[in-house]
C-alpha cells in the first residue's frame, strides 16, 4: 500500500527520493523546525523567518544610513521611486532621533512589530554613528524590539564589538561570491582605507572582511545570516560553494534570492539587460544548496522602509508628519505589546497541537508504482488554508507534492516588485504577469477563479482548481495529487509539465 | 582650487560623511560643495574622498570642470567596449 504524508521535522530524513533528503527545506508553516532549540528561541517570533509568524508577527525598517561603501551592479543608488517595491528602496530619510520615534509609534499602535531592521537604502554599517545612534536609543526606551542589521560587510569586522553591545538579535550579511574572479563582475569598485579599490582587487577585500566578519561574530553568539543574489552566468554555480563554506563557519540560515534587473530600475544590470532567475532556476538553486544549509524559502524582498506585516506595508500611516502629531506612552504600549505577543504565541501553539501529523493517500489499484512529483501554487491569505481569490492574489505558494509527501518550495509574486502598472514596464497584463510567475507548476489551487484566467490558465498546461477553498493546503495539494494519479495524468507519456511560458 | 557636484548626482549620501573638510552639504536638486572650504583633501588623503567613494560617473569635476570619474571608469567598461560588454550579458 502506497502511503503518502506531509513532511514533517523528522520525517524528511528518510524520504529518498522527494528532493528533500537534507532535512533542511522546512514543513510548510514552520521553516525553522530543523533548527536547535536555542537559535529557534530566538527567531521564532520573528516574522522573516516563518511562513506562519509571518501572519501573526510584523517587522519595520528604518532609514538611517544612507551611504554606502561599494558598488553592486544590481543596485540604483538613486533611490526613490514610490511605485517600486525591492529592497534598498526607501523614500524618506530618517534621523536617529526620528527613527526612533518613528519605531516606537509603529511599535506602539501595531503590537505585533516585533522586529526592527536597519538595512539600507545604504550600508548601515558605513554610517556607524546613525545606526548605532538609533539602536542605542531603542536598546533602552523600547527594550522589547529585536533589532537586526543587514550589512554587505565590507565594515562588519570593525563594527563587531559594538553590535554585541547592543539587543541585536541577528545580522544579515550578503555574500555573493567567495571568489574575486567571480566578485569582480559583481562589483565593480569598493571603497577601503580612503581609496576607491577596483576590479578583482576590490572584490577579495570585500571578501576577505566578508568572511572575516561572519566569523568574530559566530565567535560571540551573534546568529549570522547570509543573503546571496542569484546572478544567472555570474554567480549561480559558485552560490553552491558559497553556501557549504558559510555554512561550516556557522551561519544559521542562507538565503537565496533572485536578482531584479529590470531595467527601469536603473541598475547597471538593468540597463546592460542581465537576466534574472526563472523561478525553476532559482528553485533548482535553492534545492542544490539545501543539501549544505538551511535555506530560507519565502523571502518577499522587501522594501527598505515597508512597515508592517510581510508583504504589506503601512508606512502611509507613519510618515514624520503624522508621528510628530501623535503622543506616545511607551509604558503602556509595553504591556499591550506583552499581551498580544502572548495571545499570538498561544493560538500558534494550539495551531501546532492540531496539525496532524501525516496525510495518508490511498489510491485504488495503483500500490507499487512511483510517480513523479508535481509543483502546485496556493493562493492563501494566511491560516494555512486556502482562502484567497486567484485574481486578488499578489504571490502564490508554490509546493511540491511527491510520492514522499508536501514540502513548501517557496512564494511567486505576481507583481514583479513594481506597482506602477500597465504604465510602468512592458505593459504585459497583469494575468499573463501571473501565468508567466507560474512556470512549472501544473496546478493552482484558489478560493474562486474567474472565467477568462481559467481558460488562459489552462492554456498554459496550468490547472486551476477551486474545489478546495478553506480547506488546509497540505490535505489540499495531496488531494489533487491523489485524484491526477487516479485519472492516470502521472503515467508515463500523460500530457506532461507546465509548458514553459518563459 | 575646489572640486564641484553637478546636476547629474543622484543624492546618495555617499561623499558627505567622508569629507575632512565638512565642505559637502544636503541640498535641492542634489548635493554641494562648499568651495570655500574644500581642500581637494589635500593634507588630509591622497586623493580626493568624495570624488573616490562618489558612485556616479561625471558627476564631480575638478576647478577646470573635468570628470574626476570620467565615462568607464567607475563600471570598468569603457565606452567604446559597451556593446560588447551588452552582448555578453544578455547571453548569460
Amino acid at each position: 500500500m502506497m502511503e503518502l504524508k506531509v513532511l514533517g521535522q523528522a520525517q524528511q530524513a528518510e524520504n529518498p527520493k522527494g528532493g528533500c533528503s537534507a532535512g533542511s527545506c522546512g514543513s510548510t508553516d514552520d521553516q525553522l523546525s530543523h533548527l536547535p532549540e536555542a537559535i529557534r528561541e530566538k527567531v521564532h517570533n520573528h516574522p522573516c523567518y516563518s511562513e506562519e509568524a509571518h501572519h501573526y508577527f510584523a517587522r519595520m525598517h528604518v532609514a538611517v544610513a544612507p551611504a554606502c561603501n561599494i558598488q553592486c551592479h544590481y543596485c540604483n543608488r538613486k533611490y526613490d521611486c514610490a511605485n517600486e517595491s525591492r529592497p534598498g528602496v526607501v523614500s524618506e530619510l530618517l534621523t536617529p532621533d526620528q527613527a526612533v520615534k518613528k519605531t516606537m509609534a509603529v511599535a506602539a499602535n501595531i503590537p505585533q512589530m516585533t522586529v526592527l531592521g536597519i538595512a539600507g537604502p545604504g550600508d548601515p554599517l558605513a554610517n556607524p554613528e546613525r545606526t548605532f545612534a538609533t539602536f542605542r536609543m531603542l536598546s533602552e526606551q523600547a527594550p522589547d524590539i529585536k533589532l537586526c542589521v543587514s550589512t554587505n560587510g565590507l565594515a562588519l569586522p570593525a563594527a563587531v564589538d559594538e553590535l554585541a553591545r547592543h539587543n541585536i538579535d541577528h545580522v544579515t550579511i550578503t555574500i555573493n561570491c567567495v571568489d574575486p574572479e567571480i566578485g569582480a563582475k559583481i562589483y565593480p569598485w569598493v571603497f577601503w582605507n580612503n581609496r576607491r579599490v577596483k576590479g578583482k582587487k576590490g572584490a577579495r577585500i570585500l571578501i576577505e572582511q566578508q568572511q572575516k566578519g561572519l566569523e568574530m561574530l559566530v565567535a560571540r553568539g551573534i546568529l549570522v545570516k547570509v543573503n546571496s543574489v542569484m546572478i544567472p552566468g555570474v554567480n549561480d554555480e559558485h552560490l553552491k560553494e558559497v553556501s557549504r563554506i558559510v555554512k561550516q563557519k556557522g551561519a544559521f540560515l542562507h538565503n537565496v534570492m533572485p536578482l531584479i534587473a529590470e531595467a527601469e530600475h536603473g541598475t547597471f544590470y538593468g540597463v546592460m539587460g542581465q537576466r534574472g532567475p526563472k523561478p525553476s532556476e532559482l528553485q533548482a538553486l535553492q534545492d542544490a544548496c539545501a543539501g549544505d544549509m538551511n535555506m530560507m524559502r519565502h523571502c518577499r524582498q522587501c522594501r527598505a522602509d515597508a512597515v508592517g506585516l510581510l508583504g504589506e506595508d503601512r508606512g502611509a500611516e507613519f510618515t514624520l508628519d503624522k508621528i510628530e502629531q501623535m503622543d506616545i506612552d511607551y509604558g503602556a504600549a509595553m504591556q499591550k505589546r506583552a499581551r498580544v505577543h502572548a495571545a499570538i504565541a498561544e493560538e500558534l501553539a494550539a495551531k501546532q497541537v492540531a496539525k496532524p501529523a501525516e496525510h495518508p493517500v490511498q489510491p485504488k489499484g495503483i500500490s507499487d508504482k512511483s510517480y513523479r512529483p508535481v509543483l502546485m501554487a496556493v493562493a492563501t491569505q494566511g491560516g494555512g488554508v486556502i482562502n484567497q481569490h486567484f485574481g486578488h492574489a499578489k504571490e502564490f505558494l508554490v509546493y511540491e507534492v511527491g510520492m514522499g509527501g508536501v514540502r513548501f518550495i517557496g512564494h511567486r509574486k505576481t507583481d514583479l516588485y513594481c506597482e506602477g502598472g500597465d504604465t510602468c514596464g512592458d505593459g504585459e497584463s497583469v494575468l499573463a504577469r501571473n501565468i508567466r510567475a507560474l512556470e512549472g507548476c501544473e496546478v493552482v489551487l484558489c478560493s474562486k477563479i474567474g472565467f477568462e484566467p481559467w481558460g488562459q490558465l489552462e492554456e498554459a498546461g496550468i490547472q486551476p482548481n477551486g474545489e478546495h477553498a478553506m480547506e488546509p493546503i497540505e490535505d489540499a495539494v495531496m488531494a489533487v495529487y491523489k485524484e491526477m494519479i487516479e485519472d492516470g495524468r502521472l503515467d508515463e507519456g500523460a500530457a506532461g509539465q507546465a509548458k514553459a511560458t518563459a | 582650487m575646489a572640486l564641484k557636484i553637478i546636476e547629474s548626482c543622484v543624492n546618495c549620501w555617499a561623499c558627505e560623511p567622508v569629507c575632512p573638510s565638512t565642505a559637502i552639504y544636503e541640498a535641492k536638486p542634489h548635493f554641494l560643495i562648499d568651495p570655500k572650504r574644500c581642500s581637494e583633501c589635500e593634507g588630509d588623503h591622497a586623493n580626493p574622498q568624495c570624488a573616490s567613494i562618489c558612485p556616479i560617473e561625471g558627476a564631480i569635476v575638478n576647478s577646470l570642470g573635468e570628470p574626476m570619474n570620467p565615462p568607464g571608469s567607475l563600471t570598468g567598461i569603457p565606452p567604446e567596449k559597451m556593446a560588447e560588454a551588452m552582448a555578453e550579458m544578455q547571453a548569460r
